[in-house]
């Protein structure tokens, strides 16, 4: 086990971090040592002197971080809501499976798929924009319903509910019955089982959905630029163009920072759920 | 009985057979049983992106020469990639004459030896001198006539005049313009310049591939008359700056819908009326129109920005595979390829040769821009124009004497692709 970890994720994650400061050139790639692609990055942070705008490199990890903190909290809220559903208000466990088995059925499908069938409901001349105008709600066409913040989010969301959902639902299950009877004996009100009770005991599910959300968020590149029209930066499309320009050790540069920052939000999370001593 | 079996003699004949097996094994593990070899049939591994790897192609090859192509698609951007990372993954690439300037360097290319390929002094002056019908086009990039001769077989830098080995054979070439929905826009578009016009607001889109978008968005500064480029293919970093800035202040007022990466993607935008002005293909405009809807790739007075592809050698290839590959050459400049390629709407390196696999309604159509006689298919039998109707564009000498400049690699590249990553994220 030691020896896959090691063959599978510390050698590839240190030989990205050596490549990241070896010196760029187009066609072949020659040990060195150089800070210059890191300075690159950061070259004009946080302010570009010239135009006193914030630079890239910041704008972009804003912009992927404003999509995670979004994805996360609206995922939190749908998983943990299902979530609860299912566990507390489906009678019988055969109902539960069933159900549960139904909500995984889209995860069938390859998940470019699932974001392209969004178009021709979104689009200009799509479903949603015929629908509102025929029904005399909007007179021209929405367009930030496509290539948008929004539809960019409407996809991290309907991709990614799942992987906050079943973490949620597997500590839900665990949950003792009795404890529930027992907040009612003593008076609870349903909200205040929920909140003092069910959330507190579902942290461990909380935590490691979160973890799936956030990481998948982050590394992204195919839903902001098939859902956001190429037009909307992310991290990941950034290392994706480099990579596809023989830019490695820039790419590789980036990603040490990508995993630096989502590192840092694992951390973050850890401390508010010791996992390891849930687990 | 069972004395028998554990005799002397019959273990003897045990251990000479196993022998005898472990030998055979060996002389096939090895290669060493030279008849086998011999007969054994060669295998091309073609490398190239999938709009120009051609099922077709490959079945009439190897029916008239026994040998089989496997097709090997990847994205534009990973013919290069795999060109420099792993040139020993293909026998025969099919790249970018831009991609040169990355790829030679390497000496990851084997100098095509001229005197091999029996078309060789046919191939349009294009790309050999940069004229058309005598006339020179614009040469701002990578055109082809500054990449295509190498000093050697073994050589890792382009010749400036013409020597016996080529970097690429050209196999397939373009000029491309904007695509527009002349059905939504209503009225004449001639100048580069629309792509920017406040008028098509949030209804343009800009290729999202860097080097050649890039290209497309001088096209544009030069036409509003902002700024002329010494070379659009090689600006200086001021240069790459004036132009950026000039892209992110229109997308900032909203001028793209969405920027473009993939051939499919921008037949989407224009089919659906999400953009009816954008960079485009050939191709792409081609399949627009089979869905029944009005599309045109629109001549513009600035000229095109041309492209051209071909093939190239591993110069780790020899043997009979090395005879193959050039055997392959040979037939693709040979006319049936090169009709074929002509009538998809790209243009063949041969002229002459393609010209005889074609009927003369469809040469005339194509290549001599005079209306159809009757009506135009594609190699496939999808009707692509009806009789009467007129290539956009014009002729061969029309369009292609109309290039303004070549898709390139400048040498500000990295910065270029920075400043590029600036612009999707403003």
């Amino acid at each position: 086990m030691g020896w896959v970890f090691l063959v599978f994720f510390v050698l590839p994650v240190l030989l990205v971090g050596v490549v990241s400061v070896w010196p760029q050139n187009e066609y072949t790639l020659q040990p060195g040592f150089t800070l210059e692609n890191y300075a690159t990055i950061l070259r004009g942070c946080p302010f570009d002197a010239e135009s006193g705008d914030l630079c890239v490199t910041f704008k972009t990890y804003l912009s992927t971080l404003k999509f995670g903190v979004l994805v996360w909290a609206i995922t939190l809220v749908l998983g943990f809501t299902i979530a609860y559903f299912v566990a507390f208000h489906v009678p019988g466990l055969a109902a539960q499976t069933v159900i549960f088995t139904l909500m995984t059925i889209p995860f069938w499908t390859s998940n470019v798929i699932r974001m392209i069938s969004w178009m021709p409901l979104l689009g200009r001349n799509g479903w949603v924009n015929d629908t509102l105008q025929s029904l005399g709600v909007t007179r021209a066409p929405l367009d930030w319903l496509l290539y948008s913040d929004f539809s960019v989010v409407l996809a991290f969301v309907h991709l990614n509910t799942t992987f906050m959902l079943v973490p949620i639902f597997n500590s839900m299950m665990k949950i003792d019955r009795s404890l529930i009877e027992a907040a009612d004996d003593c008076g609870a009100s349903a909200w205040q089982t929920v909140w003092q009770v069910i959330v507190p005991l579902c942290r461990t599910g909380i935590l490691i959905g979160s973890i799936f959300v956030v990481t998948l968020v982050m590394g992204d590149f195919v839903t902001v630029g098939v859902m956001g029209g190429q037009q909307i930066a992310s991290v990941g499309k950034i290392i994706q163009v480099q990579t596809s320009y023989l830019q490695f050790p820039l790419a590789a540069a980036n990603a040490v920072v990508l995993l630096g920052v989502v590192m840092l939000f694992i951390v973050a999370l850890n401390r508010l759920v010791d996992l390891r001593k849930e687990l | 009985m069972n004395d028998e079996q554990n005799s002397p003699n019959a273990t003897l004949q045990r251990r000479a057979l196993l022998k005898g097996t472990a030998g055979l094994a060996g002389i096939l593990a090895t290669g060493m049983a030279p008849a086998v070899h011999a007969q054994e049939a060669i295998v091309l591994r073609y490398l190239g992106t999938a709009v120009n790897q051609d099922k077709a192609i490959a079945d009439k090859f190897k029916a008239d020469t026994g040998i089989t192509v496997q097709y090997v698609a990847v994205p534009t951007d990973d013919v290069i990639k795999r060109a420099v990372t792993a040139p020993n993954s293909f026998d025969l690439i099919d790249a970018e004459f831009f991609s040169l300037k990355k790829i030679v360097p390497t000496g990851n290319l084997k100098g095509i030896d001229t005197q091999r390929i029996k078309n060789a002094d046919k191939i349009t002056t294009l790309f050999t001198k940069g004229t058309v019908n005598g006339k020179a086009v614009g040469d701002q990039g990578t055109a082809p006539k500054k990449v295509i001769y190498l000093e050697g077989e073994k050589s890792k830098v382009f010749a400036t005049t013409p020597t016996r080995f080529m970097s690429l054979i050209p196999t397939v070439y373009n000029a491309d313009t904007l695509g527009i929905r002349p059905d939504l826009i209503k009225r004449p578009i001639t100048s580069w310049a629309e792509l920017l016009n406040p008028e098509f607001k949030g209804k343009t889109a800009l290729l999202n591939i860097p080097s050649i978008g890039i290209m497309d968005a001088a096209m544009v500064v030069e036409a509003l008359g902002r700024y002329k480029y010494p070379d659009k293919g090689n600006m200086t970093k001021a240069e790459i700056d004036l132009t950026i800035k000039t892209l992110i202040e229109a997308k900032r007022a909203g001028q793209f819908r969405a920027l473009w990466k993939d051939f499919n993607e921008s037949v989407n935008l224009m089919a659906s009326g999400e953009v009816v002005i954008q960079s485009m293909w050939s191709p792409a405009v081609t399949a627009v129109r089979t869905k029944g809807i009005d599309c045109v790739f629109q001549p513009l007075k600035e000229g095109y920005r041309a492209w051209a592809a071909g093939f190239g050698l591993p110069a780790t290839l020899s043997g009979r595979k090395l005879d193959g590959a050039y055997e392959f050459i040979n037939w693709f400049l040979d006319g049936w390829a090169g009709a074929y390629l002509n009538r998809q709407g790209y243009y063949s390196a041969v002229l002459d040769t393609a010209k005889a696999k074609m009927e003369a309604y469809e040469w005339a159509y194509w290549m001599e821009g005079k209306p159809a006689t009757q009506d135009i298919k594609s190699p496939k039998g999808d009707l692509l124009a009806k009789a009467g109707s007129v290539r956009d564009g014009g002729s061969y000498d029309q369009r292609m004497g109309a290039i303004a400049c070549w898709n390139a690699l400048m040498d500000e590249n990295t910065y270029m692709v920075q400043k590029w990553n600036e612009f999707v994220a403003a």
